[in-house]
């Protein structure tokens, strides 16, 4: 055997990846590599997944500069113009939801929130691909999915101000929300955990050779955690009918996307190692989100195994309302994203296609505004964090079992209910 | 009746949950093709198929994980780690999740699942594959944690968890797998056989969650204890000759206090017996609870004996762990007590 001298070697030094820029400096996205839209070629749904494993370092896009949805993934989508306004509209509710419960944070109405900017294409057009009794398993910036799918914004609303028609009772942190119903399952504070549970719901379909399948939400930071691994094990070995989201915006809190993933691949080359069909996709198109899903379900539902799909996007405004993005990247940074802004790509798609224009847009805007301005009313004369009408003490003690132990019913009249 | 051990029991109590009940399934490492290490799930996916009794990755958040979304689907899952000392990875999920997604659903989404695992030492496993971390389990809130001590409780506790609406961790005292013990190493492994406790009757039954049972009668001394410890206690008090009151607690959350505290205030002096380390196992509560409720009846303080403050020492495990003459020493210090 020969012996190693390290002494040959200068001494080993530890490798802490660094974002190409800090606060100070010139937004830089060179990097990002980003092919024309229409230019990714759409397998048929049974392909070999080593067949297209350049699908997960490439991005897909449907949506082009000049406002067009052009190559073989937009083919097909067959989107009607009722379907495309909807997009829009779910996707200027979401922001101007976000924009009043930021305000409300800002005023002390609520303890905490968390914004969606420039990720709203993702979580509005995802629902087109999933049908009644298809199971999210979301984490927190995933509120289009709701909005999307018809859920009241009062209830969501409530449920931020943690007032007495908050269907969580008040027990949740803001924006956990949770309705089976909506096929949303209930948001936790610990990252990751969500998404073996997807997996596992899927198992659970297929092992009752049910239709329904699921869908598994995470951020690049959190994609890091054991859980994610966990998930990527179990949909790999049993052929899970789930779609593995991974929303990659560029953050984790302060953490630029490269600490969870190293210098190597991308997010979606995880899903290579375990045999499982990944793609990238552009986040922050509409169409190309919806396209990307529906070939994912597709393949769920055919009963051909999970997909993965990284999400290329980034967070315009900060992590939380706790948060200050201007402490460890530049200001600029989020204007510099080459993927534009969601919204304003898909307007000016329905205005090429002839269906919309500057001005409905405005009004449209305005209006919408106006009626989140005015559900915030009322769901603010039920309660705020600290003011109005509250969900009862007495309801702290329920539901901890499906029925009250004696210990827990001691204590409920401890505490004087 | 027949008779069986408490691993056949077990194995018994599957095969009935899962031919009355499409919705169970039984997975964890080894325990498909194979049958798990100790045999417990031996047979049943040749009876239920590979989609209802399945071998699982070797990754215990997964298995809890995975566990937990078929619950919420709307499965009964009953899933194995493989040694109690294995959960640690799928703690995570099982604390700040299974235990809690009715709560914060408000009851819209539920969590019926049962964590199986063998527990406890006795068997020269070692540090690894000795412990008993009830205590982890009981502090948490929405979970409910269950030890049976012979076949017959096995089956109905197994089935009264599997039955159940909420999480129910399930101990295994794998030293009473496959016979009753008495503390002794020096003795050959008992068996069940003959024990009327491993008369298990055919088919469904249930052993309510949260009731304890008196194994033996006494008037001088309340011994409280669980699992492999029951027996030790039973041949501390025959081998001492002191009159003790030796309850089962079978289920520690929820814990059947009236029980307890009727004991206590009878025999007015109350021993804790545990396999699993003192400092701040499940009798410490034991302890506080009966201190709380039957102070005035109280002739003594509460002692306890338990498992030392260390890891399992795999060749020390009978000096470890509490024997018949140390129990039977603490009991008499109890009762000489004034
Ligand atoms: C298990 C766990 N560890 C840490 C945290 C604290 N935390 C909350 S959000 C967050 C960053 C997550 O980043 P990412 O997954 O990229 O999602 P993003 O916020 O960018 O959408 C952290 C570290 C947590 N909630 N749970």
């Amino acid at each position: 055997m020969g012996e190693t001298r390290q002494e040959e070697f200068p001494p080993l030094g530890l490798n802490v990846p660094e974002p190409e820029v800090r606060p100070g400096g010139q937004p830089d996205f060179s990097k990002v590599q980003i092919p024309k839209a229409g230019s990714v070629r759409r397998p048929p749904v049974e392909v070999d997944p080593e067949e297209i494993r350049d699908l997960a370092f490439t991005i897909i896009r449907v949506l082009n500069r000049d406002g067009q949805a052009v190559g073989p993934w937009a083919e097909g989508l067959a989107l009607e113009d009722e379907e495309l306004l909807k997009g829009l509209r779910d996707m200027m509710t979401l922001r101007a939801y976000d924009a009043r419960m930021l305000m409300a944070q800002r005023q002390q109405k609520t303890s905490f929130y968390m914004q969606h900017l420039g990720e709203e294409a993702i979580s509005c057009a995802f629902p087109l691909a999933l049908r009644q009794g298809d199971m999210n398993f979301p984490t927190y910036r995933q509120a289009g999915l709701l909005i999307a799918a018809g859920y009241p914004l009062s209830t969501m609303m409530n449920q931020v101000y943690s007032n007495e028609k908050d269907p969580l009772k008040g027990r949740q942190m803001p924006v956990l929300y949770s309705t089976k119903e909506f096929g949303f399952f209930s948001i936790s504070g610990n990252l990751a955990t969500q998404y073996i549970q997807a997996v596992g719901w899927a198992m659970a379909s297929a092992i009752s050779r049910d239709r329904k399948i699921s869908a598994a939400w995470i951020g690049d930071g959190s994609t890091a955690e054991s859980d994610f691994h966990a998930a990527l094990v179990f949909a790999s070995t049993y052929k899970a009918p789930v779609i593995l989201n991974i929303v990659n915006n560029q953050w984790a809190i302060s953490t630029f996307q490269g600490i969870a993933r190293g210098g190597a691949g991308t997010f979606a080359a995880r899903g290579l190692g375990f045999g499982i069909p990944a793609l990238r996709v552009d986040g922050n198109d509409y169409l190309a989100v919806c396209a990307v899903a529906r070939w994912a379900a597709e393949r769920a539902r055919r009963n051909l195994g999970p997909t993965l799909i990284e999400y290329v996007t980034y967070r315009a405004g900060g992590h939380s309302t706790s948060d200050d993005p201007s402490a460890y990247r530049p200001a600029e940074e989020s204007a510099a994203w080459p993927l534009g802004d969601p919204i304003l790509r898909f307007k000016n798609y329905l205005i090429g296609r002839g269906i919309w224009s500057e001005d409905r847009h405005a009004q449209a805007e305005a209006q919408i505004m106006a009626e989140v301005t005015q559900t915030q009313k009322e769901a603010e004369a039920i309660g705020t964090l600290h003011q109005g009408h509250h969900p009862s003490p007495r309801d702290m003690f329920e539901d901890v079992y499906a029925e009250m132990p004696p210990h827990l019913l001691r204590q409920r009249h401890e505490a004087g209910f | 009746m027949p008779n069986m051990s408490m691993i056949e029991a077990i194995r018994d109590a599957l095969d009935v949950a899962m031919g009355a009940d499409e919705r169970v399934v039984v997975f964890g490492e080894d325990v498909g093709y194979f049958g798990g290490v100790f045999r417990v799930t031996a047979g049943l996916q040749r009876k239920y198929g590979k989609t209802r009794c399945f071998d699982a990755p070797i990754n215990e958040s997964g298995i809890v994980g995975a566990g937990i979304g078929m619950a919420v689907y709307g499965l009964r899952p009953v899933v194995e780690i493989q040694f109690a000392d294995y959960v640690y990875p799928g703690y995570d999920q099982i604390v700040s999740e299974a235990a809690r997604i009715r709560y914060r659903t408000a009851g819209e989404f539920t969590c019926p699942m049962v964590i199986r695992m063998p527990s406890g030492g006795g068997i020269f496993g070692g540090q690894t594959h000795s412990q008993s971390p009830e205590a982890l389990f009981t502090h948490v809130t929405g979970l409910k944690t269950v030890v049976p001590s012979n076949p017959y409780d096995a089956k109905g506790l197994l089935l009264a968890a599997i039955a159940d609406p909420d999480p129910v961790i399930f101990f295994e005292p794998k030293r009473l797998y496959n016979g009753p013990f008495d503390g002794h190493h020096d003795r050959p492994v008992a068996s069940w056989k003959g024990h009327d406790l491993a008369e298990v009757p055919e088919g469904a039954y249930q052993v309510p969650l949260g009731r304890a049972v008196i194994r033996r009668f006494g008037k001088a001394a309340t011994v409280l204890t669980y699992g492999t410890m029951v027996h030790v206690a039973l041949a501390a008090a025959e081998e001492s000759g002191i009159d003790a009151e030796v309850i089962d607690l079978r289920s520690l959350m929820p814990l059947d206090l009236e029980t307890i505290t009727a004991s206590v205030k009878k025999t007015g002096r109350c021993l804790v017996l545990h396999e699993a380390t003192l400092t701040s196992g499940f009798g410490a509560e034991l302890a506080a609870q009966v201190q709380a409720e039957c102070f005035f009846q109280l002739e003594a303080p509460v002692r306890r004996v338990a498992g030392w403050d260390t890891p399992y020492p795999h060749v020390h495990e009978w000096s470890y762990f509490p024997g018949p003459a140390r129990v039977a020493e603490a009991l008499r210090e109890l009762v000489e007590e004034v």
